[in-house]
């Protein structure tokens, strides 16, 4: 993925960004990013699971598979997030 | 997808700091949701036999151990070959054996 970035440079004509637009600018951005890696990584692994042999539609029961792999996906990733996130802080105690 | 956040400055000119402490946690933050992203894959694939209408406890406590078990194998790794490095002198003369 390209562009992302690539605005940084915009405020060279009327003198310097300010600190805050910047922050805002790096915060959207990233949001987005992550937001796009979700989403790629979410299709391919709910096209794997749902799609057999992919027919002339999208039907019923292959919409129905991906809407729960989707509930599913998002599960897995929270209950990813919130176990690293307790190693950290088990770690982090450690030290 | 990698997010690399670089910051160029006018010769003389010093980083604003609060730019940089914000930069800094961000990359932290994005580090974190990084591995998350990856691990969540590598478990899932583990992990998850066919998605049903709710995540059951056995499938559950697989993506613990599974996020436990990864992080585990990355810091072995990172000490073995620190102790080969260690032993066997520099890491490119290991890797010609």
């Amino acid at each position: 993925m390209d562009g992302f970035g690539s605005d940084f440079s915009a405020g060279g004509s009327g003198g310097k960004m300010d600190t805050s637009t910047i922050m805002e600018q790096v915060k959207v951005q990233i949001a987005v990013a992550n937001a796009q890696e979700l989403l790629q990584r979410m299709t391919d692994k709910c096209f794997k699971k749902c799609i057999g042999k992919p027919g002339s539609s999208l039907d019923n029961s292959e919409q129905k598979c991906i809407a729960m792999c989707m509930d599913r996906y998002m599960d897995a990733w929270n209950t990813v997030s919130r176990t690293y996130n307790s190693r950290l802080q088990r770690e982090r105690a450690r030290m | 997808m990698t997010i690399k956040l670089t910051l160029t400055l006018d010769k003389g000119a010093t980083a604003d700091p609060q730019l940089q402490q914000f930069i800094e946690i961000e990359s932290q933050k994005q580090r974190f949701q990084q591995l998350v992203h990856q691990m969540t894959e590598v478990c899932w694939d583990k992990c998850m036999d066919k998605p049903g209408p709710k995540l059951d406890s056995r499938t559950e406590a697989c993506f613990v151990n599974c996020v436990e078990r990864f992080i585990d194998t990355s810091q072995f790794i990172l000490n073995r070959l620190e102790q080969t490095q260690k032993s066997k002198g520099t890491f490119s003369e290991t890797m010609l054996d």
